[in-house]
C-alpha cells in the first residue's frame, strides 16, 4: 500500500513537471498554431538563469531563499526571452506556420550550441535545499518533498492560468482566439499584442519548469530542455492541443503511466509506454487531434 | 531536344566525373580538407558528406515533394543502419541477405508508422512521427538483449563485408560506394518526380483538397512518399554503417531528424540539387567549423567568441534562420535567382 | 493591374459621396484568380445588396475588403485608402463584419461574445437591449448551444457594439426558418437607418424588401449595378444575371 502511494506521488510529481513544461506550449499552439521547438531553449535557459542566480548569491543566504530568488529571476528571464522571440522572429512570419516552426527549430539548435559554448556541455550540479531532499510520511509512505513541491507549484500555476483565462480580458481574448483567431481580428481586437503576452507567459512557465527539472535531475545541462520537450509535446497532443484542462489531465496520465511502468515492468518501459499511450489515443479518437490550425 | 537536355545535364556530369577521379588527386587544399585530397581523412569526410546528401534527398521526398512535416525520418535511417549491423554481427547473416532484411524491415516500419501517423494531419502528424522516432531512440539506448549496443553504438562485423571496403588504405572504395549511393538516390528521386506518383505528390503538396477532387487518393500518395523516402533513407543508413564501420545512436535522435530538416531547407526544399547541396554543406560545416574556430586566424578574438564559433550548430542554426527568412527557396533557389538576374 | 479586365466604376443612383469606393480589386488564392478587377461604390445610406450565383466571389469580396483575403487594388473608406491596413485596423476604422455561418465563439457565453468587443457594456448596451431582448435573457448561455437564428443575432449584436461607418454582412438568413428570416430582416432594416450595409444575400424577396441598390458579380467581375427595384422588376434580367426568377408575388 505504502509502495503504491509512493509510486502515485512520484508519478504525480513527474506529471507536474510535464504540465509546467506543456502548459506554455499548449497555450501558444492553441492560440497561434505555432509548434514551438524553442520551448526547450526557454526551459534550458531558465534553468541556467536559476543556476547562475544561485551561484552569485552570497553563501550566507540559505539554499531555500536562494532557490526562490532563482525562480524569480528565471521567470523574468523566460518571459523576456519569450517576448523577444515572438516579436523579432515569430511575428514577421505571421500566418506562415511551417516557417514559424522552422525558425523555432533553428533557435533550439542554436540555443543548445550557445549553452555549450558558455557553460560547456558538462552538467552543472545544482544545490538543493535540505527540506527538498528529505521526505514526508503520508499513509505510511516516505514521499520525497521535492515531488510534493512540484505538485503544489503545478496546481498553483494551473489554478492561476485557469483564473486568468476565465476572469480577465486577456483570458477572454485567448479563449476566443483559440477557438477562432481570424474572427477575433475581424472584430477589431489586436491579437498581436496577445500573442506577445502568451509567448512571454509560455517562456516564464518553461523557465519555471526548467529550474524545477534541474532540481529533479540534480544538475543543469544544455541538452536538458530537449528531453523534457518531447514529453511535453506528447502531453500536448494527448491533451487535445490547446486545451489547458486537457493538458493537465494528460500530464498526470503520462507521469503516472511512465512511473508505474518503470516500477512494475522494467526501467525504460515507462518511456515506451508513454509513446504507446499516444498511439492508442490517436487510434481511438483521432478527431480530437485535428487541432484546427494545421 | 536531346542535345539541349544533354547540355543541361553537362554541368552535373562534369561534377560527377571530377568527383569520381578525386581519389587520384594528391594535392592538399589547406583549411578546406584535412590532409591530402585523396588521404583517408579527406575521403571519409567527403564520403560522409555524400551520404548526408542522400539522407537529405530521401527526406525531401516526404517534406519538400509532398509537403509532409515529419519529425520521424531518423527512425528509417537508423533502422537501415542498425538492422544491417545487427543482421551481420548478431544473426550472422551474409551481407546480401542482411541488406534485404534491413530494407524489408524499414519498409514494414514505414508502412506501420506512416499508416498510423497519417491518421492525423499537419502539426499533429509532426508530433506523432516525433514520438515514434523517440520511442525507437529509447529502445536503441536501452540496449535490449545487448542487441543495439546502447550509447556505445554497434561496431560493424568487418569479416562479413568485402575486404575491399575495410581498412584505411581502402578509403577510396568506401568513397566510391558513398558517391554511388548519392547518385542512385538522385536518380531515384529524379525518376519519381517525373512519374505519375511524383505528380500526385506535387498535387498533394500544393492543395490536398484539390488533389482529392482530381481523383488522387491522398492518404495513399502520402504513404507512398513516406515509404519511398524511408527506403532511400534506409539504404543510406546501410551505406553509412559500412562506410563508417558501425551504427551510432546519434542516427536515432531528434537532433538528427531536425538536422535533416535543416539540410533540406538550407539547400532548397523540393529541388534535387537543393537537398544534395544542403546535406553536403550541412555535414561539411558541422565537421569543419570546429577546425576553423581553433585555427590561428581567430587567436586574437576573445575567449567567448572563439568558444561560440567552435559551436557548428550555432552557426548552422543562425544560417538556417536567415535562410528561412530571406531565401525561402534555399541556397539553390537563391543561386538560381541570382543567375537569372545576371542574365537579364 | 491590367485595365482591360476591370469594369468602369459604377454610377450610383444617389448623389452624396459614397462611403466606400472599390477600384480594380483583384484577389488571387493559390493558382486561382477569384476577383478580376472588381470596381463599385457603396452609397452612404441604406442597404446595398451584393448578388450573384454561387462561387462568383461575393464572400471573397467582403473578406478582401477587411483584409482577410490577399488583395490588390484600391479600397477607399470615406476618402481614406485602407487597402494596405491590417484587419484589426480596418475594423477599428469603422467597418463591421458579420461572416457567413456567423462564426460566434461557441465555447463562450453570449455575454462573453459581446464583452469581447466592448468590455464595458456587453448585453447592457442600449442597442442590444433594444434590438436583441432575447439575447439579454440568454446572456449566460454558451453561444454554441444557441439555435442558428440566435447565433445570427449574437453575430449581429457584437458588431453593433462598435461605431461603424459601414457593415459587411454575409448571408445572414442562410439556413434560417422563414419566421427568423423576417426577424433578421427587421433588424437589418432598423440598423440600416443609421449605418449603410453591404449585404450578400441569396434571398431575393428579402433583397427587394430592404435593399436600395444592387451590385451583381459574375466570374469575378461586376456585371450589373443599379437600383434594386429595377433589377427585381425585370424578370428577364434577374434570370440572366442570377439564374433564378422570383415569382411576381415574391412572398418571403
Amino acid at each position: 500500500m505504502s509502495e503504491l502511494i509512493l509510486i502515485l506521488a512520484t508519478g504525480l510529481g513527474l506529471g507536474a513537471l510535464y504540465f509546467l513544461a506543456a502548459s506554455g506550449l499548449s497555450l501558444i499552439y492553441g492560440l497561434m498554431g505555432v509548434l514551438n521547438f524553442a520551448h526547450s531553449a526557454f526551459m534550458m535557459l531558465g534553468a541556467y538563469a536559476g543556476w547562475e542566480t544561485m551561484q552569485r548569491l552570497p553563501d550566507g543566504m540559505s539554499v531555500g531563499v536562494r532557490l526562490v530568488l532563482a525562480v524569480v529571476v528565471a521567470l523574468v528571464v523566460g518571459a523576456l526571452i519569450g517576448a523577444v522571440v515572438e516579436v523579432c522572429l515569430i511575428r514577421p512570419l505571421y500566418k506562415h506556420h511551417i516557417q514559424q516552426v522552422l525558425v523555432t527549430v533553428g533557435l533550439s539548435l542554436a540555443a543548445v550550441a550557445v549553452a555549450q559554448a558558455v557553460w560547456s556541455a558538462d552538467p552543472k550540479p545544482v544545490q538543493k535545499p535540505t527540506w527538498m531532499a528529505s521526505t514526508t510520511d503520508i499513509g505510511g509512505a516516505h514521499l520525497p518533498n521535492d515531488r510534493l513541491l512540484f505538485v503544489v507549484v503545478a496546481l498553483l500555476v494551473f489554478a492561476g492560468l485557469m483564473a486568468l483565462l476565465r476572469y480577465t480580458r486577456l483570458g477572454l481574448i485567448i479563449r476566443a482566439g483559440v477557438e477562432n483567431r481570424t474572427m477575433v481580428e475581424a472584430l477589431g481586437i489586436n491579437v498581436q499584442g496577445t500573442f506577445t503576452i502568451v509567448f512571454a507567459m509560455g517562456g516564464a512557465a518553461a523557465a519555471l519548469a526548467g529550474v524545477l527539472y534541474s532540481q529533479y535531475a540534480g544538475s543543469v545541462s544544455p541538452a536538458q530542455g530537449g528531453s523534457l520537450l518531447i514529453y511535453a509535446f506528447i502531453v500536448v497532443v494527448i491533451g487535445g492541443m490547446g486545451s489547458l484542462p486537457g493538458t493537465a489531465v494528460a500530464a498526470v496520465a503520462v507521469g503516472l503511466v511512465q512511473q508505474m511502468a518503470n516500477y512494475y515492468a522494467a526501467s525504460g518501459v515507462g518511456d515506451l509506454s508513454v509513446v504507446l499511450l499516444l498511439a492508442v489515443v490517436l487510434l481511438v479518437r483521432p478527431a480530437s487531434m485535428k487541432g484546427g490550425h494545421a | 531536344m536531346r542535345a539541349t537536355s544533354l547540355i543541361k545535364a553537362l554541368p552535373g556530369l562534369v561534377v560527377l566525373v571530377a568527383l569520381v577521379v578525386l581519389p587520384y588527386v594528391t594535392v592538399t587544399i589547406p583549411g578546406i580538407l584535412p590532409g591530402r585530397v585523396n588521404g583517408p581523412g579527406s575521403l571519409t569526410l567527403l564520403a560522409t558528406c555524400f551520404i548526408f546528401a542522400g539522407f537529405a534527398l530521401s527526406y525531401d521526398v516526404i517534406f519538400g515533394r509532398t509537403g509532409l512535416l515529419s519529425f520521424g525520418h531518423a527512425l528509417f535511417v537508423a533502422a537501415g543502419s542498425y538492422l544491417l549491423t545487427i543482421s551481420l554481427s548478431s544473426w550472422d547473416l551474409p551481407l546480401p541477405l542482411a541488406i534485404v532484411v534491413a530494407l524489408t524491415s524499414t519498409l514494414v516500419l514505414a508502412l506501420v508508422v506512416g499508416g498510423i501517423a497519417l491518421r492525423v494531419g499537419g502539426i499533429a502528424f509532426a508530433m506523432v512521427t516525433l514520438a515514434f522516432a523517440q520511442a525507437a531512440s529509447i529502445i536503441v539506448l536501452r540496449n535490449p538483449g545487448d542487441l543495439t549496443g546502447g550509447e556505445e553504438g554497434l561496431v560493424l562485423d568487418r569479416s562479413a563485408i568485402p575486404q575491399l571496403l575495410v581498412g584505411v588504405h581502402n578509403a577510396p572504395y568506401r568513397y566510391w560506394l558513398a558517391l554511388g549511393f548519392v547518385v542512385i538516390a538522385w536518380a531515384l528521386v529524379a525518376l519519381l518526380v517525373r512519374s505519375r506518383a511524383g505528380h500526385a505528390m506535387a498535387a498533394v503538396r500544393e492543395n490536398e483538397a484539390r488533389a482529392a477532387v482530381l481523383g488522387y487518393d491522398v492518404y495513399k500518395v502520402k504513404l507512398l512518399a513516406i515509404v519511398v523516402g524511408a527506403l532511400i533513407g534506409g539504404l543510406g543508413g546501410i551505406v553509412h554503417a559500412i562506410v563508417l564501420g558501425g551504427s551510432t545512436p546519434h542516427l536515432t535522435t531528434t537532433e538528427f531528424t531536425l538536422a535533416l530538416l535543416v539540410m533540406v531547407v538550407l539547400g532548397g526544399a523540393g529541388r534535387l540539387w537543393g537537398a544534395v547541396i544542403g546535406g553536403f554543406v550541412y555535414h561539411y560545416l558541422d565537421s569543419r567549423l570546429v577546425e576553423f574556430s581553433s585555427s590561428s586566424a581567430l587567436g586574437a578574438m576573445p575567449d567567448i567568441v572563439q568558444r561560440l564559433l567552435g559551436q557548428p550548430l550555432l552557426i548552422l542554426g543562425v544560417l538556417f534562420i536567415i535562410v528561412v527568412y530571406f531565401a525561402p527557396q534555399g541556397l539553390t533557389g537563391l543561386g538560381a535567382r541570382l543567375l537569372r538576374k545576371e542574365r537579364a | 493591374m491590367n485595365d482591360e479586365t476591370s469594369a468602369p466604376p459604377v454610377e450610383t443612383t444617389r448623389s452624396p459621396a459614397p462611403v466606400l469606393t472599390v477600384d480594380d480589386l483583384h484577389v488571387r488564392y493559390g493558382g486561382s484568380h477569384i476577383l478580376q478587377g472588381v470596381s463599385f461604390e457603396v452609397p452612404a445610406t441604406g442597404v446595398t445588396a451584393l448578388l450573384g450565383r454561387n462561387g462568383v466571389g461575393k464572400t471573397t469580396t467582403l473578406k478582401s475588403l477587411i483584409g482577410l483575403a490577399p488583395r490588390t487594388g484600391r479600397i477607399v473608406l470615406d476618402g481614406e485608402e485602407i487597402q494596405t491596413r491590417t484587419t484589426t485596423r480596418i475594423v477599428r476604422e469603422g467597418i463591421g463584419y458579420v461572416p457567413e455561418d456567423r462564426e460566434v465563439f461557441g465555447g463562450l457565453t453570449v455575454e462573453e461574445n459581446l464583452r469581447l468587443v466592448d468590455p464595458s457594456t456587453g448585453t447592457d448596451a442600449p442597442i442590444v437591449q433594444k434590438l436583441f431582448p432575447d439575447l439579454v435573457t440568454r446572456r449566460a448561455q454558451r453561444a454554441g448551444t444557441l439555435s442558428g437564428g440566435q447565433q445570427q443575432m449574437v453575430a449581429l449584436a457584437r458588431v453593433l457594439l462598435r461605431d461603424n461607418r459601414l457593415l459587411l454582412i454575409d448571408e445572414p438568413t442562410k439556413g434560417l426558418a422563414p419566421k427568423l428570416v423576417t426577424e433578421v430582416a427587421d433588424v437589418l432594416a432598423e440598423v440600416a437607418e443609421a449605418t449603410p450595409i453591404l449585404l450578400v444575400e441569396q434571398n431575393l424577396p428579402l433583397v427587394r424588401r430592404i435593399a436600395d441598390t444592387v451590385i451583381v458579380l459574375d466570374a469575378g467581375q461586376v456585371v450589373h449595378a443599379g437600383s434594386a427595384a429595377d433589377l427585381i422588376a425585370d424578370q428577364e434580367l434577374t434570370r440572366e444575371l442570377l439564374g433564378v426568377a422570383m415569382r411576381r408575388d415574391g412572398a418571403a
